[in-house]
Order: C-alpha cells, then structure tokens, then sequence
C-alpha cells in the first residue's frame, strides 16, 4: 500500500545525509567525548563542530548551545534551572506539555512554598497578547516562557515583542522554538530570549537529541547531576551519533532557507489547505495569524476527528488530531480549547504538516483520500444528519 | 480488544478465517482520575483501561499483523454508563453498568466508528451466539454453548440492526478451548486471569467508587440518611444513605437482632430501608420497563419464558404479558427471591432471547 506521511509535526524522518554524517559514530569513531586519547578526541571535535552548527541556526554562540535528550529535557532544564522557590513564572495555555506540565508541576511541588505560575490566554487566531504578559509582571517574575510556533496550529507568537517585554523588566525569556527551528528562520537576539528550546526529530534530525540556547551569563542550575559535560549545565556523556545527526540536520536547514525551501513548502501546504476547506462545514484553526509554512489545522463539522485519522491511515495517509495520551487514545487538545473553538470542532479537527520529504504526489494523495472519507464517515454520522435534515 | 483472551482468541479466529480484521480498544474511563480521592487508592489498582491492557491488546494485534487503534470514547461512556450506575445507587437501585456499556457504547458508539472506519462487521468476545432466522425474518441473540460462560443476561438490548452487524465467534466454544486457541496462535495473554468486577471500580468497593466521584463532581447529596424500618413499619435504626443497600443483602445492616434480618425493600422517596426475614424476599411478580424485544417484534398474547433476574440466576418459569408501551408484566411459577430493582429481567425460550427490560421499584 501507498503511504503518505503528513504528520511532520509529530516526527520527521532522518534524511539521508543526516544518517550519513551519523554512520561513522555508531562504528569507528566510537570514543567518549570526554576522553584526552585520539578517539576522544574525535569525538569531542565531532560534538563541537555540531554545536557550531546549531549555533549558526539559531544565530548564537556555540558555548551558548546545551545539547540534550530532545525537546522535553530542554524546557524542563529551562523552567526548572532558572525557577525558585517564591518565584512567579509567566507562561500560556497553549504551550506544549513540556513547558505546561513543568509549569504545573512548579506550582505543586519545587521547593518549599512552590512557585507562582501565571498562564496567559490566547484569542481566536491562537495569538498571546503581549500586552497581556507585560500586565501579568510582579516584582518576583523571573521567567516568562512562551513558545515560538504552537505544535497543532502552526501559529506563530509575537516573541520579539515579548522579549522586549522581558528584557525590560529584567525577566529571563524562554522560547520553545521546536516547531519553528527549520521552518523559518530564528535569530535569538532578533527575539531577545535568553533561553531557546529546539529538538532534532523535528528537523529531520534523529530523535533523543535536543539543544537548549543559553544566553551567555543566565544563570542556570543543572537538573542531571555527574560529570562537567556541557560546561556543567547538563551532566552525562554525550549522545554524540544524535549530537552529529542534529548537527548535519541544522546545516541542511540554513541550506534549505538559501534555497528557498520554505516558500516552496508554504505554497504546498496553502494549496493543500485551498482545496480541503472546499470542503462543506470546514474551517481553518488559527485563520488570520501567522503561522509556519508546513502546518495547516482545519476542522470537518460533524466529524469525529478519531475516526478520520484511522480511516485515513488504513487508506495510508498519516495525519492526527489533538495529543495522544498514555494509552494512544486521543484526548480533548488544550489548544484548541484554549482558543475558544466549540468543543465538537476541537474534536472534529486534524492536523496536516508537510515535511521536506513530501512530493505535489503526497498532496495529491491526500487531496485524492480525504473529500471523500470526509463524506462517508459524515454519512455515517447521526450529528451531520441530524443538522442535514433541519437544513 | 480488552487485552484479554476472549477478545484476543476473536482477533486471532477471525484473521485465521482470511478476514480482514482492525483491532480496536476503547479508552472508557481514566484510572487515575479518582486516584487518591475520599479513601480511593493512590496507586492505580483497577483493570480498566489500564495501560498494561492496551499493552497487551496492540501486542496481539501485532502478533497477529493487524491494524490497531485506541478509540477514546471517555466523555460517552460517563455521560451513558457511569452517571446512570451513580443515580442509581443514590436512588436505591442496583444497577448494571455492563449492559449500559453494551447498549450505548460498544454496540453504539463503537459501531459508528467502526463502519466510518470501513469495517462492516464488530466481533466482540462476548460468550453468546447470533443467527439470522429465515422464518422470523429476524436476527436471533442465542445463549452460549458454554452455558457457565454465558452473556446474554447483559446483551438482551441490542437491536436487530445492532444484531444484524454483530459476530461472537466464542458463542460455540468453551473458556478452556477459548484459551488453547490464545495458546495456539502464542498470543501474550494467553494464561491472563479473567477480570471479573466492574471495570471502572477499582477492587470492586463501589461504595467508595460513589463517594469518590461525587466529591469530584461537587454534587455530594446533604442529606442522605434515612431509617431502617421492619416491615411492619417499626423504626429500628438509622442507615448513612439508600446507596450502601441491596435487596437480599444480609451484611452491614447496622442492627442487631435474634434472627437475621435482610434488606426487603429501599423507599427512595422516604429514604426508608425496609428489613426483614428471608421469607419475606420473595415474590411472584415483577414489572419490567424500557423492555427490548429480539427475537419478536412485541407481545401480542401472554407468553411461556424462563427469566432472568441476575446474572448468576437459574432461570426460572413464567408468563410474561404486556404491561403497556415497553411495559412487561412478569409472573412467575414460583416465588423469587430477591427481586431487585434497577437489574434486568431477560426473557428466554430455551437459549434463545425473547428480550428483556429494567426491573422496576414496586413502590413506584
């Protein structure tokens, strides 16, 4: 069966020269980085080139790059690393669950009296206010973390306003940057964070790799206690094959922006989105604000969401619907919540992120599949013809 | 596909017999949502929806090489099953949340899903058989040919069109022979224990499964004591709240008397629990509502059965008549013991299901 791959956002595949660069550091060149022998050696300058790599991404210095276990471990080592006890940290209720339940759990438990967390709306397009994080500042705010790109919609936040924000109150700013890094270009002192989060499986890296920008004198307290790997700040010895492959994947990003790859892939995903909001009773998440190019968030009235996405996966296009939980059942997504939409259509709605593997064939694929799903399952659905029927 | 052996061995046939087979688990109720509340074990005890089932449920389907999916049908199922199983305690019934998930979710909801996702057919490890009778024009729900495995008592509402969509490939086999199939295709779960309480009530304490929830809710009753009364009208006692009884039950009355008493009846409306001697739980009628008939479109004249009262009751002789719209009145040869009000009273003529309804509260 013919399988197309439209769920970008939840994963990429490794390209093949990113697997390529990878090779040689599962066989020959093997060495602990740490080591003072020719195979550390090798190793460690492997590691380094590849944090020079992602500092040119991210328009920072290499010493300012903390490599990690992926996306999750970067928030966490942010939020946990700068919060204190008494603290008050700003965020929003559309952050991914890796600042949001770090936040929460902040709140609960760090320290003896906890810290205050403050979680900033958002409106109908998905859009913080960046008036509304400037109103929510104390006198013991010492954080503000909010994403770059929001996961689900693809909705781009005014981070550079907020990091001026930041900056004047003498605020540390985190940006989760895992859904923008390869898909537009991210400059850190353009947003004026102090701390940055970005994940290689999302660049068509390999997955258990991350990187945490940490501007050059925030003072940030380590989560993994060991060795003095990444100038203290994180503790074990380095994944380097996935450091290498996160590398190679952030290089073939700057390349990809030379070459214009992301206007191609905007008008991919905008055809895409043209043709399925044809469809009747649809409606695109996150209309009038912008967002990155390979991410498009429409909703079918009367439509279990669910159920599309395994009737298209059995078809052989892979797309999804809010977060799955522990047990791979699908749950209510708290974006879409939090941006207002009616509870059905927050269940009614999926998911399509391009990925620079897809092909105008992968689109067609689609464009082929879903109209026509869309149009059984609502056949099938008592919601749609009871509303039918008082048409 | 629960996880378990009965539905694993239905995965595991119907993909032997050629079929193009999709594995679905539905996700009902999360374990951890009263973890920790009013007397509720922190730690996560309960069966239900367990990660460690859909665990087992995708191993099988993999062992298999069939599709899997894990459909989330939380919000239905307490809107449908939970809800209901808590007003009835509260309204001194006893009910059977089995049946509700039958009626509304598994042969509902998770039909629905099931032909939107193309498949034309649910098969479900249920222990009963269905067949199409030409003469009657009508799809038949039959007993199992394990008869100690049965489980038609809590499937006598499916509709014919539900019928109609429906396979239970266990109906003509025996647990043991259920399980060396499992052990046949090597499937994980083949030496699983049976689950046998009520999948969302964690270790089967249902008294504090209410109590957690409706805090929870924040829709605890006030006032929800009342008296313990004999039959003969005389005060004895006081009782915490109609919940804590059924009919029949012996234990935990909270008074103490020469002979053993048993709860009789529960006046909702008085709050009232009613006690007295076994003798005195018997009885010959019953009503049954919101009654579904299977393999008869309605009852035209009185009619031979055996009923049903409870799952693990013999069933035994009676006439059933109409009593109204979806209203049957049951009479039976003999005495019943405990008649209990918010169980099912299902209909059979010989294995096969006549239909079934509510059992109704004679005070009302």
């Amino acid at each position: 069966m013919r399988r197309v791959y439209l769920d970008n956002n939840a994963t990429t595949p490794v390209l093949p020269e990113v697997l390529e660069a990878m090779r040689p550091y599962f066989g020959e060149h093997f060495g602990n980085a740490s080591s003072i022998h020719h195979h550390g050696q090798e190793t460690r300058a492997a590691v380094e080139r590849a944090r020079e790599s992602v500092a040119a991404l991210l328009g920072c210095r290499a010493s300012e790059v903390v490599f990690t276990s992926g996306g999750t471990e970067a928030d966490n080592l942010a939020v946990f690393g700068l919060a204190r006890s008494g603290d008050h940290v700003i965020t929003s209720t559309i952050e991914h669950h890796a600042v949001l339940n770090a936040c929460k759990h902040l709140a609960k438990y760090r320290g003896t009296t906890g810290c205050e967390v403050t979680y900033i709306p958002v409106d109908g397009r998905g859009l913080v206010d960046p008036a509304d994080v400037k109103r929510a500042i104390r006198p013991n705010t010492k954080l503000i973390t909010i994403m770059l790109a929001n996961n689900e919609t693809g909705v781009v936040q005014p981070v550079a306003e907020i990091g001026k924000i930041a900056a004047e109150a003498d605020v540390y700013f985190h940006t989760d940057a895992v859904q923008a890094a390869g898909k537009i270009p991210i400059d850190v002192n353009k947003i004026g964070c102090d701390l940055l989060t970005i994940s290689g499986h999302k660049i068509h890296g390999p997955q258990g790799v991350g990187a945490l920008y940490v501007r050059k004198g925030t003072l940030l307290e380590p989560m993994l206690y060991g060795g003095s790997h990444e100038r203290s700040r994180r503790a074990g010895t380095e994944n380097v094959p996935g450091i290498v492959g996160l590398g190679k994947a952030a290089e073939l990003a700057i390349s990809g922006f030379e070459r214009g790859d992301d206007r191609k892939m905007a008008a991919a995903r905008d055809h895409l989105e043209r043709e399925l909001l044809e469809i009747e009773a649809t409606g695109l998440n996150g209309e009038g604000a912008p967002r990155v190019p390979n991410t498009t968030n429409i909703y079918f009235d009367s439509i279990d969401g669910e159920a599309l996405v395994i009737a298209l996966d059995l078809k052989g296009l892979a797309v999804s619907t809010g977060a799955a939980c522990s047990s791979g059942a699908i749950e209510p997504s708290h974006v879409l919540t939090a941006m207002g939409l009616r509870p059905d259509r927050a269940k009614a709605s999926i998911r399509f992120s391009l990925g620079k593997q897809n092909t105008p064939e992968d689109i067609d694929f689609a464009l082929a599949l879903v109209p026509e799903t869309v149009g059984r399952l609502r056949e099938l659905s008592p919601v749609w013809l009871k509303s039918a029927v008082s048409h | 596909m629960s996880g378990g052996v009965d539905s694993s061995a239905v995965a595991a046939m119907l993909r032997a017999e050629g079929r193009n087979v999709i594995g679905l688990t539905m996700q009902l109720w999360n374990q951890r949502r009263l973890a920790g509340h009013e007397g509720m074990p922190e730690s996560v005890q309960g069966r239900c929806c367990s990660i460690d089932d859909v665990y087992d449920a995708r191993r099988v389907a993999e062992t298999l090489g069939i599709p899997y999916y894990v459909v989330n049908h939380e919000e239905r199922f307490e809107r449908d099953v939970v809800r209901p199983f808590v007003e009835e305690y509260l309204a001194g019934r006893t009910p059977i949340p089995c049946s509700l998930c039958n009626n509304h979710l598994k042969f509902d909801q998770l039909l629905v899903v099931a032909r939107q996702i193309g498949a034309d057919q649910i098969a479900t490890g249920h222990y009963a058989q269905v067949v199409f009778d030409e003469q009657l024009n009508r799809w038949l729900l039959k007993r199992s040919v394990d008869k100690s495995k049965d489980q038609t008592y809590f499937l006598f509402g499916l509709t014919q069109a539900q019928l109609s969509r429906t396979l239970f490939p266990l109906g003509g086999m025996t647990k043991p022979e259920v399980r060396e199939l499992a052990r046949k295709h090597s499937l994980v779960i083949a030496e699983k224990p049976d689950s046998q309480e009520i999948c969302f009530v964690p270790g089967g304490d249902y008294k504090r499964f209410l109590e957690a929830y409706l805090t929870e809710q924040g829709d605890k009753p006030t006032e929800i004591a009342g008296e313990m009364v004999t039959t003969d009208g005389k005060v004895i006692g006081e009782h915490a709240g109609v919940h804590n009884f059924t009919i029949g039950q012996r234990k935990g009355l909270g008074v103490a008397t020469g002979s053993p008493l048993y709860v009789i009846q529960i006046k909702n409306d008085t709050r009232q629990v009613v006690v007295g001697k076994d003798e005195e739980l018997y009885s010959r009628t019953l009503r049954a509502r919101r009654v579904n008939f299977i393999s008869t479109s309605e009852l035209r004249e009185p009619m031979r059965v055996a009923v049903k009262i409870r799952h693990k009751h013999q069933p035994a002789p009676a006439i059933i008549e109409s009593a109204g719209p979806d209203e049957v009145r049951v009479t039976f040869d003999e005495p019943q013991r405990a008649l209990t009000p918010g169980q099912a009273a299902v209909f059979y003529d010989g294995d096969i299901v006549v239909g079934g309804g509510w059992i109704e509260n004679s005070t009302q």
